[in-house]
Order: C-alpha cells, then structure tokens, then sequence
C-alpha cells in the first residue's frame, strides 16, 4: 500500500484516489463513463460553467496562467539555449487518471505524452508497488509509455490535497545532449533502443521534493553535456513546483471539490469544442492523402542493417461524421525499419494534438478533450506504433512530420468546402536536423555541443488566399524563433558563422506560393575533434504535395567543404564564401574537398580547421496553379529573391529583364503574355488522358519496373495490412495474388 | 467576425486586403453564413446554372443536374458523377526524369531520377487549368481525396434540404 503522511505525522495505508478509490479504480470509472456516454467521465452537463461562468472562467485561466508562468520562469533556470532561447518546454496539468486539463505554451506536442506515462504508472500500480507520494519526483523518457523521442524529458510530480491525490504536473524539455551512439540531441544513426542513449522509464527519481543521489549521478555521467542536463532538470522541477504551489493556492481559495469539478467539466469542454469545430469548420465526408518518407540509407547507414534504400508510406484517411467527430486512420503505413524513424502511437497522437490547436482549436480550451473526440488508427505493428521496445525512436519526427502534412491538407479540403478559405494551409516545410555533433574548443580545452535549434524557422505552406510564412515556422512549436547566430555562437564557441541567407526557389510553386527556407554556412575555427552530421529532409524524393494545383517545395541537399584554403583567403584578403544560395555558389569562392550529395542528411563525420558546413531551411507547399498566380507577385518574388528569373519564366510564365545590382525586374508583358500561352499549350501536348496514364502505369506494376526504394515500400505494406492491400489491387485491377518482391 | 459579400468576392479574387483579412476574415468566431455566401458568390461567377453543392477547388463544384449530382468544372466541362475519382477524368503529365523535375525546380533541389518518384499535373480537359498535383512513387494509386457527404452536411448541420433536392 500507499503510505501517506496524515495530520499526526503517522503514515497510513490509503488509497490515494479521490473519496477512498485507487487510481485504478479511478481511471477504470473514468473509461467505463466515457465509453457509455461518449462525454468526459459522464460529464452530462457543465454545472459549474453553466451556474457560475465567471468563477469557472476564472479558475481556467489561473491554471492556465500558472502553466505559463511556471515555463516563462523556469526556462531561465535551464543553459541550454534550445530550452532558454528556443523554448522547447512545455507544463501540463492532469486529473489523477492523467487526462490533460491544460497545457502551457511551448512543445505542446506534449499534451498527450506525459498522459500516456501517468496512465502507465497507474497500470503497473505504481500507488501500491512503487509508492506515489507528496513531494515524489518521476522520471520518463521511454518513448513507447509516453515521450516523442528520446532526446525530450519528462518530469513528473504528483498533486496531493489532505491525503488525496488532486492532480499531476509535468514538465519536458528537450536536451542538448542524451548520450546517444554520436553527439547530437537526436540520433540519426541510430537503428536500434541500444544506441538511442539514456532511458528513465518511469522512474522515480526522488522525493521530499530532492532527487536520488544516484539518480544525477547516473543521468549526468551518462550524457555528454552533465551541466545542461542538470540545469534542465532542475529548470523541469522547479517549473512542476511552481504549478504545484499554484494548485494548492487554488484549492484554498475555492475548495477541493470545486477544483476536482472543475478539472472534469474543463476536460468535456475541450471535447464538446472540438465537435462544434468541427461542424462550423468542416464539411462531413472522406478525405485521403499520403506521405512519403525517404530513408537514403544504402550509402549514408553504418550498421549493415541498415544499409538500404527504404521509403516509408504513411497514408491518412480521415472521416468528419455527422455528430462532428473525426477519425484519422492510417492503416497501410509502413512497417518498423532499422532507422530511427519509428514512432510511438502516443507520439503520433501528439502530432494530431499539435495539428488540432493549429489549425482548428486556436483558442478556446485546448486539453485532453479534443483527443477524446478524434478516434485514431494508428496500426499496430507499423511504423506508427510498432509496440516494440527495441526500435530506435529517437527521430520519430521522420514519421511524425510527414503524416501531419497529409492530415493538414485533409482539413484544408475541408475549410476549402466550407468557405474558410483563409484557414488552408497545405503543410509546411519538415524542420528535421539541421546539424547535429560537437567538438574540443582549443582555448578552453573544453567540449562543445552542435545543435542550434535555428532549424526552427522554416517555409510554412500557402493558404487558399495568401502566400505562405518566409522563414518563420516550426511544425512542433508554433512559437519558435531563430535565435540570433550570437546566442548559438555563446554555445557552439567552434563553430561559427560566416553567413545566414535567403535560399531562393525552395518554396513550392502555385497560384499562392509556400514560405521560402533559408540557409547558413560555418566554419570549424580553433577546434579539435570536431565531428558533425546533417539530416534535413526529404533529400532524394519529396515527401508531400501541393495543394488544388500546387506544388510541394523543393527537396533538400548537401554540402560541406574540407581542407579549405579558406585561411589563405583570409591571409590574402580574397572573397570568401558565406553560403551556398544557388546550389555550387560555394564552389566559387572556395578551393578544397567539397562534398556535395541529393541526399539531405550524412552521418557523423570529421572535421578540420576550416572546414565548411553548409545546411539549410526548406520552404512550404504551394497552392492553386501557378499561371493563375498574380504577375505582380512574381514579379516581388524575384525582386526579394524567393526565385530566380529563370524559374519563374519555366513554372510561371513571367519574362522579364533582372537587374541584380538594383534589385529590379523589367516585365516583358508581351513575352510574358506569350510565355503563359506556351505553358498552357504544352500543358495539351504533353498530357494523356488519366485512362491510358493508368494502363501503361499498371503494365509498370506488373513488370515490377520501379526503384528498389519503391518495391521495399509496396512489399512492406502489401505484407503489414491486408486492407491497404486490397485497395491497391482494386484501383490497378490486379489479382488477389498480386504481390511486390 | 461578421463578413459581407463584397469581401467575401475579393476573399476569392485574392484581393482582400492584410487588414481586412486580419481583422475581419481570421479571427474567431467566425461568420456564421460563410458558406452560403461563398456559395452565391461562386454561383454568380459561374456561366452555367447547375446549382452548386459544394466547392471542390478552385475550378471545380459538385453539382445538381437533371441527371444527378456530378463534378463539373467553371469552364463548363463535366467530369464525372459526383462520387467518382474526377481525376480518373482528367488530362495528366508525368514528371520523373531529373530534366522534366527540374524545369520546376533547379538541379540539387529536385527528387533523384533513380528513387521513381512522380510529380502528377492533373488538367482540366477541356481548358487545361491545373486541378491537382500529386508527388508520389512511381505506381501509387490516384487517390480521390475528398468525397463530400453532401445530404449529411446540408440536412443535419444546415437544417434543409441540399439546393438540387429543394
Ligand atoms: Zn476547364
């Protein structure tokens, strides 16, 4: 049993659940109600709103307040810049069963995650095996219980009110450093649990509000960056304290049970919003879409198994039902590979959770209530929640990523029906990692970590009435921002910048165009052991469309330059280069071994005293057809350098003579004129009607005439899900049989 | 925020100013009337009169005719019942070569030729319009993206029977 203190210091053998259950018995209640009424814990009616909105108003936006509070002051507590300048944390306040009743501001992909670790906790009994207690401190990383890779951590702190467990708070940031295979935050050589690092698997890590002794010991021997780690986890603490001390502020001034009543109906709110959304935003049907996740590894992998071509599919089906619920499926995704792209089915449900406050749910009461009004499939055993331990985990973001794509385009047809057509957007661009390693700074003698979280500020996709973001967007974190190079210099000391720049023709093409990336170049300066690896995507393939006549952006590619005679340029005063703004500029200016590949990611690897790394940002999807876009606009975008004069005479028809050194383009309206009708008249010559596309594309099946990327693709899905596999069969007229090798 | 027809029509045309949208299009709550009235306006920018059900894209509407509800473009061509995959009823261009991918794009920022994977342009096969554009592997299905429950929206969300049935 349990044992908590009571008034006169005895320690006693209750349940700690509320009005003497335990908290099995209050999450078995807690699912029994919800399956037998669809509402929140047979929450039928919203007394407290209905009666005394402002009290109950109030009360949500104190929580809600605290939450906020506890990240804005507890990310001072952290060193890291990925956590103090980037903010990538989040709190979240739960019920006792673990249902989120309110997130903070941050990596709210997180909502559900520390959901999924308070309900494990409760199933394996931890009240009675392991002990939950005041002033207890858990643990979790462990990416299947609830976490979305490796690199975020969680720490978890119960709520008591006399004897009673009231509430949890949670706390997560991401690390610089998890003490994986190479240096880096998230491991993208990793294939395996046995390379991904450091695992807390819902542990205890302390109590009477201190950590184990053993328990620092163990984390900061074990990654390669002990005082960030250290500082973070004490930033994630002291954050849980404070919401702590909020709570229990709360229950004073209105009472125990008003608090309990009120973390229900705030929940059923949440459910009840997202329905009403829905209708008002939505049109009920089907909706399809899919993703596509390339996984260059036959060159680029390190262990044997790893090194293949793979593609991972990952389809979304969604359904808006009469009573304005929503489903999203994706049976026919892959199945789990030796990459570091699996992802846990609470993962994914976070992915949903980050999609629905974005583009559907922006304000109001965003919690726990919008997941129990979506009905999720994520397969069993594939790629999306392949309920295997020994995955690596640790770039789930790989799958993640792709598949809100498609699910972002599924609720744009669906704003698109209804008329909001300022609420499209059709996708973004994927943040992947950048750059990722480390090194020896000479004058300190002292290790540095590489992982500047700029990546953060990428194309976002076009609207149905406006271009898309420029720079300025994560998928995971709405409110990220780049950082000044500064604040990643104060940290990365070896590896400065020689340039940040614009990246022209990145943004996808369309009558609205996606936002454009942008791209840096570093320099390996006064460091010793420095290795770095680079993993933007996608690289070889795309990974998602356009929308209605759009198309996606551009893909991704690398380069870095060795021995450079970058120091005899300087020595010599010459021009040096600052970035590589049309792929091969960098070339130009620099003389040395230049490694230049299609694929957007290699793994760790060595570099010397002026070396040059170069990485960059990739725009969003564009939208509608580009000959419908507005001559006016393409004529600013190549003014602001989002294309190049070339590209917009091919895509959109625009002729004109640039003036590079004052930044203007003369229009051609006769050419310009004539260009348009070219496009449009090729457009005839060089389509076939759909019907003979199919059958020559369905003699190409049959022959087995594809990439081996491709057949892997098939040949898994044909294998992982009968159903997906008799749709393709059924669309190409192929026999049961049918089958890719 | 309540909306007029009039900013709705520059809504569609792309020409509503960052102001008006910001202030009168974007926020919450939203106009209750949007999608009549973006149907009217689209109604009226339309040369035939087949009542429009339900927007698709840009150029294309499900629509009620004498011989049931069908997907029919602003040009006036029908594609197909409404139901169908339309773009089953559509020109297509294929690009997969590197040469064919980077008239779009530039080299280095387009797909490797090797992986077989496919951009799709989908035209309108009577004006040529781009209705859709798939990136996808060589050999994947032509996916019907969105199949709209017509009756569903109109008679249980909206409270009356759809325009083709009143
Ligand atoms: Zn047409």
């Amino acid at each position: 049993m349990s044992k908590t203190v009571d008034d006169t210091g005895d320690e006693t053998d209750q349940p700690i659940g509320w009005d003497g259950q335990t908290l099995q018995e209050m999450l078995a209640t807690s699912e029994e109600l919800l399956e037998e009424t669809d509402r929140y814990y047979g929450t039928e009616t919203l007394e407290l709103k209905d009666e005394d909105p402002f009290t109950y108003e109030q009360m949500f936006a104190r929580v809600r307040g605290a939450l906020v509070n506890a990240r804005e002051t507890a990310l001072h507590v952290s060193a890291s810049p990925i956590v103090r300048e980037i903010g990538e944390l989040s709190f979240q306040l739960y019920t006792p069963e673990g249902d989120c009743i309110a997130p903070s501001t941050g990596i709210i992909v997180h909502v559900h995650t520390g959901s999924l670790a308070i309900k494990y906790m409760i199933e394996e009994d931890y009240e009675h095996e392991r002990g939950i207690n005041p002033g207890d401190i858990f643990c979790n990383n462990d990416n299947e219980l609830g976490n979305v890779h490796t690199t975020d951590v969680h720490t978890i702190v119960p709520i008591f009110h006399d004897g009673e467990l009231v509430a949890w708070a949670d706390g997560v940031t991401h690390e610089v450093d998890i003490g994986g295979m190479t240096r880096g935050h998230d491991q993208v050589a990793s294939t395996s649990r046995y390379e991904d690092g450091l695992y807390a698997t819902c542990e205890k890590i302390g109590d009477d509000d201190e950590l184990y002794q053993d328990w620092k010991d163990r984390a900061q021997r074990a990654v390669r960056t002990p005082m960030y780690w250290d500082l973070d986890e004490k930033c994630r603490l002291s954050g849980c304290h404070m919401l702590r001390t909020a709570v229990e502020d709360m229950i004073d001034d209105v009472g125990v049970e008003q608090f309990k009543q009120f973390s229900r109906e705030a929940i059923e709110e949440g459910r009840i919003t997202l329905e009403e959304r829905v209708k008002e935003r939505l049109f009920p049907g089907t909706y399809r879409d899919a993703s596509f996740m390339p996984v260059p590894f036959e060159e680029a992998g390190w262990k044997p198994t790893s090194q293949q071509n793979m593609l991972n599919h990952l389809p979304v089906e969604m359904e808006v039902f009469a009573d304005g619920s929503l489903s999203v499926d994706m049976e026919g995704a892959s199945p789990p590979g030796p990459h570091p792209y699996n992802s846990a089915a609470g993962s994914m449900q976070g992915g949903l959770w980050v999609s629905l406050t974005q583009c559907l749910l922006h304000d109001g009461k965003v919690n726990d209530g919008s997941y129990f009004a979506v009905d999720t499939n994520f397969p069993e055993g594939s790629v999306v929640n392949p309920q295997d331990p020994s995955r690596s985990y640790h770039t789930s973001w790989g799958s993640i990523m792709p598949s809100y794509n498609a699910v972002w385009k599924n609720l744009s047809r669906g704003f698109f029906a209804r008329g909001f057509r300022e609420e499209v957007v059709t996708g973004y661009s994927e943040t992947g990692d950048t750059l990722q390693g480390g090194g020896q700074f000479d004058a300190t003698e002292e290790y540095f970590p590489v992982g500047p979280f700029d990546l953060s500020c990428q194309g976002l996709g076009a609207s149905a009435v406006r271009d898309g973001l420029d720079h300025g967007y994560a998928m995971w974190n709405p409110e990220a921002d780049m950082g000044d190079i500064e604040e990643w210099e104060i940290v990365e000391w070896g590896l400065p910048y020689l340039g940040r720049e614009l990246k022209p023709n990145t943004a996808g093409h369309g009558k609205y165009r996606g936002g454009a990336g942008w791209g840096a170049l570093r320099v390996v300066a006064g460091a010793s052991d420095v290795s770095l690896s680079k993993h933007v995507r996608p690289g070889v393939s795309f990974s998602t469309s356009g929308l209605h006549g759009g198309y996606p952006q551009a893909t991704n590619y690398s380069v870095r330059a060795h021995e450079t005679d970058l120091h005899d340029r300087f020595d010599d005063r010459e021009q040096y280069p600052t970035g590589d703004r049309l792929p091969e500029d960098l070339d130009e200016n620099i003389d040395g071994d230049i490694v230049r590949t299609e694929r957007g990611l290699y793994f760790p690897t060595t570099f010397d005293e002026g070396d040059l790394v170069y990485y960059h940002m990739g725009g969003g999807p564009g939208y509608g057809d580009p000959l419908e876009r507005s001559v006016e606009r393409v004529v600013a975008d190549v003014e602001e350098d989002i294309y190049t004069p070339d590209v917009v005479e091919r895509v959109y028809g625009v002729v004109g003579e640039f003036d590079e050194a004052s930044r203007t383009f003369d229009l051609d309206e006769e050419g310009t004129e004539q260009s348009k009708a070219e496009i449009r008249e090729r457009r005839e010559t060089e389509s076939q009607p759909a019907s003979e596309f199919w059958e020559t594309e369905r003699e190409r099946i049959q022959d087995g005439d594809v990439s081996d990327p491709v057949t892997w693709m098939y040949s898994g899905v044909l294998d992982q899900s009968e159903e997906w596999g008799a749709q393709f069969r059924e669309f190409w007229d192929l026999p049961a049989e049918f089958d890719m090798e | 925020m309540a909306t007029n027809n009039d900013q709705i029509e520059k809504l569609i045309e792309g020409e509503l100013s960052w102001q008006e949208l910001r202030n009168d299009v974007l926020p919450d709550p939203k106009d209750q009337q949007r999608f009549e009235t973006t149907r009217a306006v689209l109604q009226s920018s339309v040369d035939w009169d087949n009542p429009i059900l339900v927007p698709l894209n840009d150029h294309l509407y499900v629509v009620g005719t004498d011989e049931g509800r069908k997907v029919k473009a602003d040009c006036g061509a029908v594609l197909c019942d409404a139901g169908e995959n339309w773009k089953m009823h559509t020109d297509v261009r294929v690009r997969e070569d590197s040469d064919e991918l980077e008239e779009l794009y530039t080299t280095w920022m387009s797909p490797d030729e090797d992986w077989t994977f496919q951009l799709r342009e989908f035209f309108c096969p009577n004006c040529y319009e781009q209705l859709d554009v798939e990136a996808v592997p060589a050999g994947y299905p032509i996916l019907q993206k969105f199949d709209p429950d017509i009756d569903t929206f109109y008679e249980d969300w909206q409270d009356e029977l759809a325009p083709d049935k009143r």
